[in-house]
């Protein structure tokens, strides 16, 4: 059964889809992440969705679920790299991935998920967006 | 060819006959302008023209305008009807030119067909086909101004959504003109493809230009803005005038997701806050923003 | 067609948008159709079966592929159609959302002998 790595990065998990999913294997990263978020007590999750060319309302679901579910847990989740087509599309489906944060890539993406839980960490001196270093 | 039809046979026999009689038909039209094509060229298109009609003429095709048999016909019709259109011709000039014929056609007929039954119901297919012949090359001109009408609206598009990287993080795209859903498109896709590479996290959209917003601009404008939230990046609209803000208001439509500034500098100023940035007054003259 | 052909499908049609030169905003609208209607067909339907055509008419081109199940078919038509509506474990989105992706829409069903639905997805549309 073939598997998407999640990786840990000290207290986020980062997760890189690199295939178009089918049912299964989604539904299997769903169940792997909150495991995951559980048994390492990560306080945010990154799904790097560069590669992804369609999300369709399954794959949406999916991502709300993997939100709403690391919610609970107490861990906030972020998509980034969304493709523009993509999102242009889930607009017009009528999907807006209520609950799901996103960013525009890795790096303001952790970025975010920093600012968000900044009590985690003492030092906060990482601005909310990196581009302000101007 | 052999053909039972006598009326066919008789077309054949008295090609040449048919082909000088429809060059007379046309020098005695007064429309005819023999300054945009000389006579040997003319002479020459309606010779081919009329050798391929003939020999797609034959028993069963004659009765069948859509047949088979008269799709090389159409194709030179539609290459002289295109052909025309680019030497200034206009279509009805084209339309009478195809009639010319099928009244040369009619006459010659009328020379060896004594029986006046078989003659009426021969000539009836005749124009018929010659009829349909002309509709076609009225069509080939359409489909050619469409084309050209085509074109134009893509470079229109394609002119009329510039995105502006104004400031380092902050894109901002003027819209001048109506928004329609085609057109919506055309300005997410490239305000997003632009987010994406240039990694910026602010858009804004200014609508100064955009003349009447009503319920349906708004649901585009709407769209543009969730589209850039569902990638990461925040989406201001600006340049709205008083009387926008009215009709929006009038028309019940509820806009307060979405961040609207009333001049492109005051967005641009949120925008700075946004990133954390700060815009001062300096004493040497570096910034340039600032020298205002 | 079974779960794993849902990626397969959309591959192929992906190849036919990318064959006439469809832009990618549309290709990815008219996949992310197909896919919606695909798991429909495998989540109401049973199975069926999707077809794939490349058509054309007059100037435009275009993808038109048709999706026909022998399950239960849809009592409500213009019900299904509404935003909102379902009656699976779904965000019941699939019609109408589906719909609006596409440029044509046809959706075909007899309660008892099954459904068909009919797309078309015009390159510059």
């Amino acid at each position: 059964m073939d598997k998407i790595p999640i990786l840990k990065m000290s207290d986020f998990l980062l997760v890189t889809i690199q295939v178009d999913l089918y049912d299964q294997l989604a539904e299997n990263l769903e169940s792997d992440l909150i495991n995951m978020v559980k048994k390492y007590n990560s306080h945010g999750v990154l799904i790097d969705i560069s590669a992804v060319s369609i999300i369709d309302s399954f794959m949406g679901r999916i991502l709300g679920n993997i939100a709403m579910m690391s919610k609970i847990l107490d861990a906030e989740t972020v998509v980034v790299g969304m493709q523009p087509a993509v999102a242009i599309t889930l607009i017009e489906l009528g999907l807006p991935l209520k609950g799901v944060h996103s960013a525009l890539n890795v790096e303001k993406g952790m970025a975010l998920l920093r600012s968000k839980i900044h009590n985690i960490e003492q030092d906060i001196s990482i601005p909310a967006d990196d581009s302000s270093t101007e | 060819m052999t053909t039972k039809n006598e009326a066919l046979k008789a077309l054949q026999k008295r090609k040449k006959e048919v082909l000088e009689q429809w060059m007379k038909n046309q020098l005695e039209d007064e429309g005819l302008r023999n300054n945009l094509i000389s006579d040997e060229d003319q002479q020459q298109t309606s010779d081919e023209l009329l050798n391929l009609l003939l020999a797609a003429l034959n028993d069963s095709s004659i009765e069948d305008v859509h047949s088979r048999d008269f799709e090389k016909v159409l194709d030179i019709l539609s290459g002289i009807s295109i052909s025309r259109a680019k030497q200034g011709f206009s279509p009805r000039e084209t339309g009478v030119y195809i009639f010319g014929l099928k009244e040369a056609l009619l006459t010659t007929l009328q020379k060896d067909m004594k029986d006046p039954a078989q003659l009426y119901s021969e000539s009836l297919k005749l124009s018929k086909l010659l009829d349909n012949f002309a509709i076609s090359s009225f069509e080939t001109f359409i489909k050619g101004r469409e084309e050209v009408i085509l074109r134009q609206t893509d470079e229109i598009t394609e002119i009329s959504t510039p995105v502006i990287h104004v400031w380092d993080g902050v894109l901002a795209m003027p819209i001048i003109g109506t928004l329609d859903s085609a057109r919506t498109q055309i300005v997410m896709e490239n305000l997003l493809q632009e987010i994406v590479e240039t990694g910026s996290s602010i858009a804004i959209l200014d609508i100064s230009g955009v003349p009447a917003v009503d319920s349906l601009v708004a649901q585009h404008l709407i769209k543009t803005v969730s589209a850039t939230r569902l990638m990461g990046a925040e989406c201001i609209i600006s340049g709205i005038r008083p009387e926008i803000a009215q009709t929006v208001v009038h028309l019940g439509i509820d806009l307060s997701t979405i961040i609207t500034k009333a001049t492109l500098a005051s967005a641009l100023k949120s925008a700075f806050s946004m990133l954390q940035l700060e815009v001062s007054k300096s004493k040497i003259n570096s910034i340039p923003l600032a020298a205002r | 067609m079974k779960e794993q052909d849902v990626v397969p499908y959309r591959n192929r049609v992906k190849e036919h948008a990318v064959k006439m030169g469809m832009g990618l905003v549309n290709q990815t609208k008219l996949i992310t159709a197909a896919s919606e209607l695909v798991r429909n067909m495998l989540k109401y339907g049973g199975g069926g079966i999707a077809t794939i055509e490349t058509i054309s008419q007059g100037r435009e081109n275009g993808v038109r592929l048709v999706f026909a199940d022998k399950g239960p078919g849809i009592k409500d038509i213009s019900l299904a159609m509404k935003d909102g509506f379902t009656t699976g474990r779904s965000l019941g989105l699939g019609l109408p959302g589906t719909k609006r992706l596409v440029s044509e829409f046809l959706l075909e069903s007899t309660e008892g002998k099954g459904t068909t639905v009919t797309i078309i997805k015009w390159k510059n549309g």
